[in-house]
């Protein structure tokens, strides 16, 4: 589903050049639980974003579903992202403005799904996160784990094949954390691609496939028994 | 993303920062209502001056004694003093059958009396046939007698504040006044019409012309109204009073012909110039609105940084980003206009009830220019805040910095 090939990411920052990423092979397949660990600076966020299409790599390879993102231009990118991606951010990221299922619904609102159709499935999709009666609050009505279970279902209302989810838990509480991470396994139980960053050991190692990071680099890429463990 | 869905977004991201909105729309329907009520009264200027001229009749022609050159060239050479424009050549005017009546005008000022009163009052030597030329029109009696011009009868007409001033508001009919050293008896009184370019009638005496020659001890006349038998006439109606005083001045042509529609149109012509200067002053009001759209989408683009960052991870492409701020400064533009407009309507409506002579509702192009304009300024300012959403970088867009 997903193949770097000497994937790198260099900022610049004044006349000093940044190495986030450097030289990253990576394959996943299809359905993989992946958590991707590493100190702070390590790059997660990054590969997290080239993974998303929100970033584009400075040099490598980069296939998704079969095509080669570099040849994609910004529109192409943006209905990539619209079909296949869904993101889960630390900080949630609801508009403060509007309710809890105009949150959701914004995904489909871009994919211009007709407006029957929309309210159905956001209804569907709140009820199954159970949200279904704060549907007309507003985030600042919302505990934090309400509002990460928010920022989910509408990451997933457009049934995308890759969530990737950025410390997901990081700004949420032991027991609202671990219904987050629930809620996250149960899509991957439904056949989701998962990639979590996170600085949660215990929450990484729930992982099928453990990636860690340091400097840029993927150090190591750990598989459940069964698939062997692997050392880069 | 569906354009209705995109309008709504809009109006939802402006209804939540619900002052800033406001104070934005009051400023663009201030700067509408601004050009819309200055066209208005700019044009009810205008209508005003054309409906004076129109009272007057637009089959007027006036013959000013002397030549004013309009085409520039040499000045005339000093000393060279015009021949006068006498009696006998307002009366050959008669010869030309495209004039219906020729009303022949001396002018002057003097003292009138009568008893012990006295008042100053413009007096005006003329014929019977001033009273339908001028459109005046009597409050009581009887005008000036027809009969022959040349013969200085004792007749007057007096104006409305004039009679109430020397007979105290008793009956004056038949009654005498003096006018320097002559007498005149008291024929008709003239209904009150207010001024009428530039002559106050409440004001004013009307006596025979002869008469009036003999007290001003002249022969020229102030000037020759013409009316010509119809508004179609009137060129001809020039053509022949040209050529009739061409004949009677061995050829030279040295009076002025004007045509009221001539100085109607001339008049028009300014004032319709002074109504686009001011309109265009005022739309510099509109311009410093758009300013303030700008200013207000470059904010909101800042602050809502992580907005268009999730829109754009959520897969919005660079377009729908720029429609949508785009959309919030079309609605302040249209919204602010349209209640500018609605303003200056209103605005009109009420100040003509109290002032007739403004007439009520705004002129139509005004409001469809102001709106044009708004819009226009709308999309000018609005655009290169909404360009810059659409290349906000997602990532550094959503980074808590
Ligand atoms: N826009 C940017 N400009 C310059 N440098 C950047 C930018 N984004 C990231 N970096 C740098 O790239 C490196 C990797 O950053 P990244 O955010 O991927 O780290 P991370 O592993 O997610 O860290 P954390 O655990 O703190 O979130 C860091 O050194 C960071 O300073
Ligand atoms: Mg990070």
């Amino acid at each position: 589903m997903i193949e770097l090939q000497g994937v790198q990411r260099v900022f610049r920052v004044g006349d000093q050049e940044v190495h986030a990423l450097r030289d990253v092979d990576l394959s996943i397949a299809r359905g993989e639980y992946l958590s991707l660990m590493g100190p702070s600076g390590s790059g997660k966020s990054t590969l997290l974003h080239v993974l998303g299409l929100l970033d584009r790599p400075t040099a490598g390879r980069y296939r998704l579903l079969g095509r080669d993102v570099g040849e994609l231009d910004d529109r192409a990118l943006a209905r990539t992202r619209r079909q296949c991606i869904g993101f889960v951010f630390q900080s949630f990221h609801l508009v403060p403005r509007l309710t809890t299922a105009q949150n959701v619904a914004l995904p489909l609102l871009l994919a211009e799904v007709p407006r029957a159709e929309r309210q159905q499935r956001v209804r569907e999709a709140l009820a199954a996160f159970g949200l279904g009666h704060r549907a007309d609050h507003r985030p600042d009505e919302l505990s934090g784990g309400q509002r990460q279970r928010a920022a989910i279902a509408r990451a997933t209302i457009s049934r995308p094949q890759l969530l990737l989810a950025d410390e997901p838990t990081g700004n949420l509480d032991r027991s609202a954390g671990q219904e987050i991470v629930r809620e996250l396994e149960r899509l991957h139980d439904d056949g989701l691609t998962l990639v979590v960053v996170t600085h949660d050991p215990d929450l990484g190692r729930r992982a099928h496939r453990r990636l860690r990071m340091d400097d840029g680099r993927i150090v190591a890429d750990v598989r459940e028994a069964g698939a062997g463990d692997a050392v880069r | 993303m569906r354009f209705a869905e995109q309008f709504l977004f809009a109006a939802q991201s402006l209804r939540a920062a619900r002052v800033r909105t406001l104070l934005i729309l009051l400023a663009v329907a201030i700067g509408t209502a601004g050009v819309v009520l200055l066209v208005w009264l700019g044009e009810s200027g205008r209508r005003y001056v054309a409906d004076q001229f129109a009272a007057l009749g637009t089959n007027l022609v006036i013959v000013l004694p002397g030549r004013t050159e309009t085409k520039g060239g040499a000045p005339p050479l000093l000393g060279e003093t015009a021949r006068d424009l006498t009696l006998d050549d307002a009366l050959a005017l008669q010869r030309s059958d495209a004039v219906r009546r020729v009303a022949p005008i001396v002018a002057g000022s003097i003292t009138v009396t009568r008893g012990n009163r006295a008042r100053e009052a413009t007096v005006l030597g003329s014929t019977a046939d001033l009273l339908p030329v001028r459109r005046f029109e009597l409050a009581a009696g009887t005008f000036l007698p027809r009969g022959d011009p040349r013969r200085a009868g004792a007749e007057c007409v007096l104006g409305r504040t004039l009679q109430r001033e020397l007979f105290a508001g008793a009956g004056a009919l038949g009654e005498w006044v003096r006018l320097g050293d002559r007498r005149f008896r008291v024929t008709g009184i003239l209904a009150s019409t207010g001024r009428s370019l530039g002559t106050d009638l409440d004001e004013a005496v009307v006596i025979p012309v002869a008469a009036a020659q003999a007290l001003f001890d002249t022969e020229g006349l102030f000037r020759v109204l013409i009316e010509a038998t119809d508004r179609g006439a009137v060129p001809r109606a020039c053509r022949d009073v040209e050529r009739i005083l061409r004949q009677r001045r061995e050829g030279e042509l040295d009076v002025t012909v004007i045509t009221q529609e001539a100085v109607l149109a001339t008049f028009d012509g300014i004032l319709r110039t002074l109504t686009f200067a001011i309109a265009g002053i005022a739309a510099i009001s509109l311009v410093v609105a758009g300013i303030l759209i700008m200013n207000v989408m470059v904010i909101a683009v800042a602050q809502r940084r992580t907005e268009v960052g999730l829109l754009k991870a959520l897969g919005a492409a660079p377009d729908s980003i720029r429609s949508l701020f785009l959309w919030e400064a079309l609605l302040l533009a249209v919204v602010g206009a349209g209640a500018g407009i609605t303003i200056a309507e209103a605005t009109s409506r009420i100040a003509a009830a109290f002032v007739p002579a403004l007439g009520a509702g705004t002129p139509g192009w005004a409001a469809v220019a102001a709106f044009a304009t708004a819009l226009a300024i709308g999309i000018a300012f609005g655009t290169a805040p909404a360009a810059r959403a659409a290349r906000l970088d997602p990532v550094l867009a959503l980074a808590r910095r």
